[in-house]
């Protein structure tokens, strides 16, 4: 076993062997720009990139036309929010989303509110989803798009996007989901969700980062977006700019290999994170999963240990890469937004850990994990002065705390 | 977010971890931050009621490892110190010696609460048992 152990897969995937050799050719011998039309280089690039696209494609149920190439995930975010918004202005000026969302969207979503958009931010339940009946609530006449992520980042939780698509399909309101977590683990099929816009990611699926995807419904009913890039008319005019042939290479044979081999995969990561789960709870009380474990990815865990600070759990198993909610560990020195949005309390939020299991995770890594992290807790609650109240018997939450 | 050296040595080898008794007339107790903003510090000095110095320091540490560093720290430089040195020292001392980059600057400050905490506590065990009326300190009442 080789040290330190990355577990923090839904940040980012170490890029497949195989797809680093479908790119190798193309940044030296097919180098051409797929919009030359008129010679051998270019044509090849353009072929290169039409595989790529049907390969994508394929992954979410679309059609090759469907596919829009990005620079990423918060690209096709904001181009799919931003591009309706502005479409679709005279029919109305109301966005629908939650607070769970990514900051790709929801720091979108507050742009529009600042150029006189109005936007609901749906809460979420105790387990991370949204209630529809609520989403269903708050849709107006002036309504224009929905948009709920598919599986969240931090807590893995799997929103009822069927649901979600057949109440705006029924209301006549576009639908985008972020599905950059979902997509490629997970069983996903454009018109199984009913969804209009779906914007994915190379990099959290084994292929190169700098290059994403939106996906746009061209039938039942046909989804047109403001560009919010402009130039020479790319991508159906829709997103303008030379095509990253070697990323779309990369991310188009990212995505074979996903729709091949997932059943399995997903089964694989299921098993060793059901295992990490099951050891840390054998091993440690006092810890609290955020979020539904029935509607979750199965390659996600994020657990919440009490008493016990994240950043420092973190500095305690430094040979691991995982992510804390914690406030020490964010740019803003606020916890995590996501675990808040549970109800949990903040202080669970200080205390959570998100594991992401991946493609070259194994039981040894678990087994490692498990040892350690459970040795840190132990460690650390010996230290902490609430562990300590709270097996003297004092209830924290009628403290008077003072707080700074 | 690199730790210096010395924030690694104190959190890998913690001073003074623990509790002293918190009725004795002699034990003064801080307890400070909360759980919600992710840090709470619990300091305690024991002081010779004769000299007037500190001859026993305890921490115990929810928080991150700076939080951690610095209440342990703390514990080591209030040892032998008197209650007046003790209410000398400064949190920028603190970032000094530990070099916390500035957005772990909250954590020094919070062990000089905690320090602070900790003196106004014993001072006012010290005043009820001569009779004396206490002044109103930072520590918190279940």
């Amino acid at each position: 076993m080789k040290l330190p152990i990355y577990m923090d897969y839904h940040a980012t995937t170490p890029v497949d062997p195989r797809v680093v050799e479908a790119m190798v050719p193309f940044f030296t011998q097919h180098f051409g720009n797929p919009a030359s039309r008129n010679h051998a280089f270019g044509w090849e690039a353009e072929e290169a990139v039409d595989e790529a696209r049907k390969h994508v494609a394929d992954l979410i149920g679309a059609s090759a036309k469907e596919v829009i190439f990005t620079s990423g995930a918060t690209e096709a975010n904001n181009l799919a929010i931003k591009g309706v918004a502005e479409m679709y202005r005279e029919k109305g000026n109301h966005v629908i989303t939650c607070v769970t969302e990514h900051k790709a969207v929801i720091d979108t979503c507050k742009k529009l509110e600042k150029q006189g958009g109005r936007v609901t931010y749906l809460p979420v339940q105790k387990d991370g989803r949204i209630d529809v009946d609520q989403l269903r609530d708050a849709i107006t006449d002036k309504t224009i798009l929905i948009t709920i992520m598919t599986a969240n980042n931090e807590i893995g939780v799997l929103q009822p996007i069927a649901e979600i698509g057949a109440i705006a399909k029924e209301k006549g309101v576009i639908f985008h989901t972020d599905a950059v977590q979902a997509a490629g683990k997970v069983p996903f099929d454009v018109n199984q969700a009913k969804v209009d816009l779906v914007s994915i990611s190379a990099h959290k699926m084994y292929g190169p980062k700098g290059v994403g995807a939106l996906y746009v419904r061209r039938r039942n009913p046909r989804v047109l977006l403001a560009e919010q890039i402009s130039g020479g008319g790319h991508e159906r005019g829709m997103r303008s700019g030379t095509l990253n042939v070697t990323g779309i290479v990369g991310f188009g044979k990212a995505a074979a290999i996903a729709k091949a081999e997932m059943a399995t995969e997903s089964e694989r990561l299921r098993g060793l994170r059901d295992k990490l789960n099951a050891a840390l709870h054998a091993g440690l009380d006092e810890i609290y999963i955020n979020g539904s474990m029935e509607h979750r990815l199965p390659h996600n865990l994020n657990i919440s240990f009490a008493y016990v600070e994240g950043e420092s759990l973190l500095m305690g198993i430094n040979d691991v890469a995982v992510s804390s909610g914690s406030a020490c560990t964010s740019a803003s020195l606020e916890p995590s937004y996501v675990l808040k949005a549970l109800g949990a309390g903040d202080d669970l939020a200080h205390s959570s850990i998100r594991f992401g299991l991946g493609r070259w995770s194994t039981e040894e890594e678990v087994g490692y994990v498990v040892e350690k992290l459970t040795s840190v807790v132990r460690r650390l609650r010996e230290m902490s002065p609430l562990y300590e109240m709270v097996k003297e018997g004092v209830d924290l939450s009628t403290m008077q705390w003072v707080t700074h | 977010m690199a730790y210096s050296n010395k924030v690694i040595d104190h959190y890998e080898n913690p001073r003074n971890v623990g509790s002293l008794p918190k009725d004795d007339a002699n034990v003064g107790t801080g307890l400070v931050g909360a759980p919600e903003c992710g840090d709470v510090m619990k300091l305690q000095v024991k002081v010779n009621p004769e000299t007037g110095v500190i001859d026993d320091a305890k921490f115990k540490t929810f928080g991150c490892g700076s939080a951690i560093a610095s209440s342990s720290l703390a514990t080591e430089w209030l040892k032998g110190k008197t209650v007046d040195q003790a209410l000398a020292i400064k949190n920028t001392d603190i970032v000094a010696e530990l070099s916390l980059p500035p957005v772990k600057i909250h954590c020094s400050v919070l062990a000089e609460d905690a320090i602070k905490a900790a003196i106004a506590d014993y001072k006012k065990k010290q005043d009820e048992s001569k009779g004396v009326s206490a002044p109103a300190t930072a520590q918190p009442s279940a």
